[in-house]
């Protein structure tokens, strides 16, 4: 009944219902709704950039602005589509639904990939051409080398390996252990994981807080080795040793990680399995050699790849530590310095470009496991 | 181990000293694992003078002479103290205004891309069109690519948007840097939905943005909440995005920021560096404590990220 009303009620409206109604109308209001939504967003946007009122209101509003600007532009681009011919919009609408996503990657990953290389061959302020050279700094100056250096032994394989090794050894203990004794454990360990690098930094520059010997430490390392009746030491100025004491850091965050991982991993293994191998009278080493090791093996993998892919880009703890100083540079604060400290933006893309070098190897590897697991997407 | 019956005598004891070992192996290593943590906590409550005279750890040891307060807070927070001036201009921490900023940053960074992914991880599931396989290997191919690679081009595209120093900004660059991982989780989750479950919708007519906002979304709530916790606590915990996106100035600075500013600014001052440090891990580890399970399934489906 009700839609027989309301075509009753049209002419009432009058001339603007009629209006409307037509195609012109149509495309009209398709043009006047997005041109609304546009401004009140940058309106709203200049207020927020230069408005006084309190923090907290700017944040709410700001808040809402962003999300519900998003949702605003999805609704509007659907609704435009709507408007036109079935056979275009069969043809558009996958693009309001991939077409953000792929418009953002674009601008932020895949587009800077092609910039930055372009970038790498220009000088500080990208104005004259300069060839190679910024690879040649990133290549042979020192503090790069030094880089080379921290982030390949150090954090690659001192830090990579005792993550992983910890969290397999953790991994293994715990399942032998009774289930809540196992799940405090595995909450405790992992809870650092969810702290930022300049926390933990803040957490740890206190443990290796350095008095002279015969003083009060405050430095719970110090205090320790005091007690035991050894000189105290300045840990972050030991070099090269110092570069081990920020890894520790990052292996306190990451641990929690892989063990986590790997303990799932553990867990899957079929339990005829280990009770076959106990009846044939292995003993738990040997268990662990000839049947955990190979089941996780995958799951392995996995986590030192993530863990190296986080150790190349080790940043936060670096710059709030050390700053890099004493020895302890790591390619990504190179990069960060030269961005703001240097103001060059040819080494900066330079150091970019190494980095993204550094982790193609995986990157074909995801491609070519994805293009083995998708047989069906086409 | 139902096998232990089996066991001779001498075999069951060896296993359970081999068991008691274990236990005693793993309180060595969780009480290791959480002295930092809690070394920093309970300097954060000591007042200013014992942190700088004695170790914490002398709380512990000696429990009858310890003192508490709550005014590294109270002074971090910018709260005021009984008895004293409150500080202004520059040797305020700060930490309150950096709070909200860090929610005003880590919110929408965490809404948004979790919206577009979403609305693309459903495209590529589910709607048929050219290029659609090569368009989601440029999203996996974009996994690991270190965000280290757009800082110099899109810092160069804000200066001229005037889009440096904004949250704008900010959360452009946190939904740039999330949206293949997103895209990816969500896609995994999306694509495994049954078919059966919209086909009804379908023959009624229903379009895709119907489906999509009145069924997908609702059924898709584990996988978006999962990848929520993921990408808050990145973004929480971000040092770098924020140092070069959203700059120096005070007003709009981020705890990571802030913290970063203390540790050089107050250096020695360690009532004031724990307190401040606690003050932004709080948010994070209710998160983990509270929906530690989602966070998990995230970690699990999101190994090999950039």
């Amino acid at each position: 009944m009700r839609p027989n009303r309301e075509i009753d009620r049209l002419p009432e409206i009058g001339g603007i219902g009629v209006f409307l109604s037509t195609t012109f109308g149509r495309l009209l209001v398709s043009l006047f709704v997005p041109a609304v939504t546009f401004i009140v967003l940058y309106q709203v946007f200049i207020f927020l950039r230069d408005t006084q009122i309190p923090q907290w209101m700017t944040a709410i509003i700001a808040i809402l602005w962003g999300v519900g600007g998003v949702l605003a532009l999805f609704t509007l681009s659907n609704y435009l589509i709507e408007q036109l011919s079935p056979a275009w919009r069969r043809r558009l609408i996958p693009f309001v639904f991939v077409g953000p996503a792929l418009a953002i990657l674009t601008w932020y990953l895949v587009l800077p990939t092609i910039r930055s290389f372009i970038a790498s061959l220009y000088d500080a302020r990208g104005i004259n051409f300069v060839g190679l050279d910024n690879y040649i700094y990133a290549f042979t100056s020192q503090e790069m080398l030094q880089s080379y250096r921290n982030n390949f032994i150090f954090w690659m394989i001192f830090g990579t390996g005792m993550s992983v090794g910890f969290g397999l050894l953790i991994a293994v203990l715990v399942d032998r252990t009774h289930p809540v004794f196992e799940t405090i454990c595995k909450a405790l360990i992992f809870m650092p994981m969810v702290i930022s690098g300049v926390g933990a930094s803040v957490i740890w520059k206190f443990i290796y807080e350095y008095r002279p010997t015969g003083s009060t430490q405050i430095g719970l390392l110090n205090g320790i080795i005091t007690a035991l009746g050894f000189e105290s030491q300045g840990w972050l100025l030991l070099q090269p040793w110092n570069n081990l004491f920020l890894v520790i850091i990052m292996v306190w965050l990451q641990t929690g990680y892989s063990m986590v991982i790997i303990s799932a991993a553990i867990k899957g293994i079929p339990s005829d399995l280990l009770e076959a191998g106990r009846i044939d009278g292995a003993n738990e080493f040997q268990i662990f050699r000839n049947i955990i090791l190979p089941s996780i093996q995958g799951t392995l993998i996995t986590v030192t790849t993530t863990i190296i892919l986080f150790t190349l880009k080790i940043f936060d703890i670096v710059q709030s530590m050390t700053g890099g100083n004493f020895g302890t540079q790591v390619i990504a604060n190179v990069q960060f310095v030269q961005l703001f400290r240097q103001v060059h933006n040819g080494r900066a893309a330079a150091i970019a470009i190494i980095l993204l070098l550094a982790v193609l190897p995986v990157m074909y590897y995801n491609l070519r496991q994805f293009g083995k697991q998708t047989e069906a997407f086409r | 181990m139902t096998t232990t019956t089996l066991a001779t005598p001498r075999r069951r004891r060896r296993f359970r000293f081999g068991t008691f070992m274990v236990y005693v192996v793993m309180i060595i290593i969780t009480l290791f694992w959480i002295t930092p943590t809690v070394g920093l906590l309970v300097s954060s409550f000591r007042p200013a003078d014992d942190v700088k005279t004695s170790g914490w750890w002398t709380v512990v040891i000696n429990p009858d002479k310890a003192r508490f307060t709550l005014d590294n807070y109270r002074t971090v927070l910018g709260l005021p103290i009984p008895g004293r001036s409150s500080p202004t201009g520059s040797s305020r921490v700060g930490m309150d205004v950096a709070l909200i900023n860090t929610l005003t940053v880590a919110l929408p960074s965490t809404i948004i891309p979790i919206l577009i992914a979403a609305f693309a991880a459903y495209g590529f599931a589910w709607i048929d069109f050219p290029g659609r396989r090569a368009l989601f290997i440029l999203v996996v191919a974009m996994l690991v690519v270190p965000l280290q690679i757009s800082l110099v081009p899109i810092l160069r595209d804000y200066v001229a948007l005037q889009l440096g120093g904004t949250y704008l900004g900010v959360w452009l660059a946190h939904t740039g840097f999330g949206l293949p991982l997103a895209v990816y989780l969500l896609y995994n989750y999306i694509s495994t939905i049954p078919r059966d479950l919209f086909e009804s919708a379908f023959l009624d007519g229903a379009t895709h943005f119907t489906i999509f906002t009145r069924l997908i979304l609702p059924l898709s709530t584990p996988a978006l909440a999962s990848f929520a916790i993921f990408q808050f606590l990145w973004t929480w915990n971000d040092l770098l995005v924020a140092l070069v996106f959203l700059g120096a100035e005070p007003r709009v600075q981020v705890v990571t920021q802030r913290l970063l500013g203390l540790l050089g600014q107050f250096g020695q001052e360690w009532h004031l560096l724990t307190a401040g440090a606690f003050i932004s891990m709080i948010v994070p580890l209710i998160v983990f404590f509270s929906l530690q399970r989602f966070f998990v399934r995230g970690l699990m489906a999101g190994s090999v990220k950039g």
